[in-house]
């Protein structure tokens, strides 16, 4: 029963986490339609950023706030300079560019940082007591930090001016541009928005497991399941589906090996895609 | 004011526009008539540049907008009203309005002036100003469109068929804003099938076939030419 | 018309010159050469096999490591179960376990479009690597699997093993009839049908095709070829190891389609051979971390030539 409720919580915690990072995906795929197969090395660059923030100033918030600022930075010179010459094409270009950048960066990542894990530390260390069970007061916190930068993205999305412009542009982006809106900087902004979150979700994962180069791929390919699981960009959607896969997740791995848990999230997809392929969160469309 | 010179615009490898040259002066009511697929909202988009013209200029106010992007067409100065209206099914009336309201260089009072013209002038919009835009009907999305891009202050406003699926009673509305808009001094450029409404409201007429434009006249000279009329439309 | 036949005939005398240098390699090169000239060949025939549905039909893969994997350890089923170890067997078995896997994921994926396909692809692939990696007693877990190299022969009348000459010209071989066998696939009216669905899905299905059994097909063909890949991987190396079934080989695979020139099936095969030649010449340099130039160059290729290296022959390759 213990490990029940510890897994409920782990599940909790780490869909909040997958759904920061699904979120930024979801947001970069509705108003750009590009898949971002470089997003889970964005995760990664974040946590390293973290590791030497956190150098730099010695404390963990600031040292947060930096790195989702630098990451924010360099994603937004990388669409530029990377993405915004694919844009008018086929798709398959988008997904081919970015799954380029990932390969670049990982390696990058790797060449600079050397493949044994750094420790990011957690600023907290004590335990929550929760019944008659000890939970990490990081964890709860982790949680909800996630949950409130999710809170904060929804309303500048949906009050305020430039919320207003990115609901525009991710609905009909040539009506947009006659509007006057200026679409290729909605785009920067957005994708640099959606880098920043995964950097987030980066630093504040980091302290719970090492942090290496390779660290982004396996959330990465969770979190396109949870797009596609949760409705390609339906931003609730992905939300619900985060924690629901990942509280599945959880659990199977009571019964299998982590290793082997994962396949739950594939499962999902499948199951989605034979039964419900607009996404298992999205109500019927009219 | 705003000028098309032998413009020559492709889809892809198919050419849609042979040399087409219109010229819309300030204030002015301008037609474009024509059967389906002639190349008339092909003219708009380019002038919006949505897409690019190959070959040839479009000239507004000194402005060579070759390869402007559509955001600064807007931004200088012309307004447009597509085909299917296009608002923002998601977004409320209001949001809707304010995605041209919102621009630089407008102080909140003439913004809220601005907004409060439209009300009077579209009062249904103002009833559901707080409800989603998918949810209006046919006829209201119309008025929401040109509303919308009357919130640009435009100084030449592109209309591609409003009266299309409309009530008839409607199309007596449209004709109203025409009118409203024509007293305060914005240009149009209106692509129509509705050749009455059009020859009741246009200063000028340009006709198009096949990607060129064959006729171009007064429209009251146009109203008596039922040769014309009947040659390139058909009626 | 005569134009055409001269052109013809120029594509015939190069494809004889490649053919004739491709077989006096090994007697000339030294080993290490000699074995890379080997492995292009073999993934050039795995990046030629997704080219018929990236190039062909228009639908980017990433499940072709699962493909090839499956290929690899069939092959290493039949090697390892059956004495003595025989190759036919071991084709067989590849062949049978890469289209097997191919029906499955072709039944699941191909019902979706674009960016569904490829991630529903990729899914898949990590699915069967999770469950190689993890079923150690039967798949050798994250050790893979080592057996002995099978000779050429058919059993109970000859058997002769292979030297690495041998082997190369066998892949040559076997790479070369792969090769004029999609050909002759691609050119005839069935590739017209995939082509059109490249250009223009929606029309294809209005004149009345069946788009998704043709798609179901073409990736049953685009996996059998792979899982044939697999299998020549195994057979030249001797073992089969999860590595090859990581999403990481799907996305090299797909570089190679790109590099090379999507939509001419031998575009891929210099693909493969640029990327492997750029990666030795890094590596020199760079050691491990060669995937960063060239990771590079491939994003800029995406950009600035999206053809590839033989893209501009395309038009010829195909005729």
């Amino acid at each position: 029963m213990d490990a029940f409720l510890i897994q409920t919580l782990n599940g909790v915690v780490n869909g909040l986490i997958l759904a920061l990072v699904a979120s930024g995906l979801t947001l970069i795929f509705g108003i750009m339609d590009v898949v971002n197969f470089a997003h889970g090395e964005l995760f990664m660059l974040g946590a390293y950023a973290g590791v030497i923030w956190l150098a730099v100033t010695g404390n963990f918030w600031v040292a947060l706030l930096a790195a989702a600022v630098t990451i924010a930075a360099l994603s937004a010179v990388l669409q530029v300079v990377a993405l915004r010459p694919l844009l008018g094409r086929d798709p398959l270009y988008t997904i081919l560019g970015t799954f380029g950048i990932s390969l670049v960066l990982q390696n990058y990542a790797l060449w600079q940082f050397g493949p044994v894990p750094r420790k990011l530390t957690e600023p907290l260390t004590s335990h929550f007591r929760f019944f008659y069970l000890e939970y990490p007061y990081y964890r709860i916190v982790m949680a909800l930090l996630s949950a409130a930068i999710i809170g904060a993205l929804w309303a500048f999305l949906k009050y305020g001016k430039y919320g207003i412009w990115i609901r525009a542009t991710t609905q009909d982006r040539v009506m947009a541009a006659a509007m006057g809106i200026p679409v290729p900087i909605v785009h920067t902004v957005v994708f640099a928005i959606g880098a920043s979150m995964a950097a987030a979700s980066g630093v504040l994962f980091g302290p719970l497991v090492g942090v290496t180069h390779a660290m982004g791929a396996d959330w990465v390919l969770k979190a396109f399941v949870v797009v596609v699981v949760g409705g390609m960009g339906n931003l609730a959607g992905s939300i619900l589906a985060s924690i629901f896969i990942s509280l599945l997740e959880a659990y199977a791995s009571l019964i299998v090996s982590p290793a082997q848990a994962v396949i739950v999230a594939f499962i999902a997809l499948i199951v989605t895609l034979l039964v419900r392929p607009t996404g298992l969160f999205v109500p019927t469309p009219k | 004011m705003l000028a098309l010179h032998d413009v020559h615009t492709y889809y892809g490898k198919s050419h849609v526009l042979h040399g087409v040259s219109i010229e819309v002066g300030p204030g002015e009511v301008v037609g474009l008539l024509g059967r389906n697929g002639v190349g008339k909202s092909t003219t708009l988009k380019t002038i919006m540049g949505i897409v690019r013209p190959a070959q040839g200029r479009v000239v507004f106010e000194d402005h060579d907008m070759g390869g402007m992007p559509p955001y600064r067409v807007a931004r200088i100065g012309i307004g447009y009203v597509p085909e299917d209206r296009r608002i923002f099914r998601l977004l409320t009336v209001l949001e809707n309005l304010r995605t041209g309201l919102d621009r630089q260089g407008v102080t909140d009072a003439r913004r809220e002036a601005l907004l409060e013209k439209i009300y009077v002038n579209f009062p249904v919009l103002r009833e559901r100003r707080h409800q989603a835009g998918g949810t209006l009907s046919g006829g209201e999305q119309q008025m929401l469109a040109i509303a919308r891009a009357m919130m640009l202050e435009p100084k030449v406003i592109l209309l591609d068929e409003p009266t299309e699926g409309l009530m008839p009673r409607m199309v007596g509305q449209i004709h109203e804003i025409i009118r409203v808009l024509h007293g305060e001094g914005v240009a149009i450029l209106l692509v129509e099938q509705n050749v009455p409404l059009t020859l009741e409201v246009s200063n000028r007429v340009y006709i198009m076939e096949k990607g060129v434009v064959r006729h171009h006249a007064p429209a009251a000279e146009l109203r008596a030419d039922h040769a014309v009329i009947h040659q390139y439309l058909g009626i | 018309m005569p134009a055409a036949r001269t052109d013809n005939r120029g594509y015939w005398i190069g494809f004889a010159v490649v053919l004739a240098l491709l077989f006096v390699a090994p007697l000339v090169l030294p080993e290490f050469w000699r074995r890379f000239t080997t492995e292009i060949l073999i993934w050039g025939l795995l990046a030629m096999s997704s080219d018929i549905l990236i190039g062909y039909t228009g639908m980017v893969s990433f499940g072709h490591s699962a493909f090839f994997g499956l290929g690899m350890y069939g092959a290493a089923a039949a090697l390892l179960t059956v004495r003595p170890p025989n190759l036919w067997l071991a084709l067989a078995y590849g062949l049978v376990a890469a289209a097997v896997v191919a029906a499955f994921v072709a039944y699941f994926s191909t019902r979706l479009r674009d960016i569904y396909f490829a991630i529903t692809t990729l899914v898949f692939s990590q699915i069967f690597y999770v469950i190689i990696f993890t079923w150690t007693e039967v798949t050798g877990g994250e050790n893979g699997l080592t057996f002995r190299q099978p000779a050429l022969g058919v059993p109970g009348l000859f058997a002769i093993p292979f030297t690495p000459v041998t082997l190369h010209w066998f892949v040559v071989a076997i790479v070369t009839i792969s090769y004029l066998l999609l050909r002759r696939i691609t050119q005839s009216p069935f590739g017209m049908v995939l082509q059109s669905i490249r250009e223009n899905e929606p029309r294809t299905r209005a004149i009345g095709y069946a788009v998704e059994r043709y798609k179901i097909v073409a990736v049953m063909l685009s996996g059998v070829f792979a899982g044939l890949a697999g299998v020549l991987y195994a057979v030249q190396n001797k073992f089969a190891a999860p590595d090859f079934v990581f999403f990481l080989i799907s996305g090299e695979v797909v570089i190679f389609n790109v590099l090379g020139g999507m939509g001419t099936l031998v575009g891929p095969i210099a693909g493969a051979a640029f990327f492997l030649i750029l990666r030795e010449t890094f590596s020199r340099f760079w050691t491990e971390f060669y995937l960063i130039p060239v990771g590079v160059i491939f994003t800029l290729m995406v950009i600035f030539v999206p053809q590839g290296l033989l893209g501009f022959a395309r038009r010829a390759l195909n005729r």
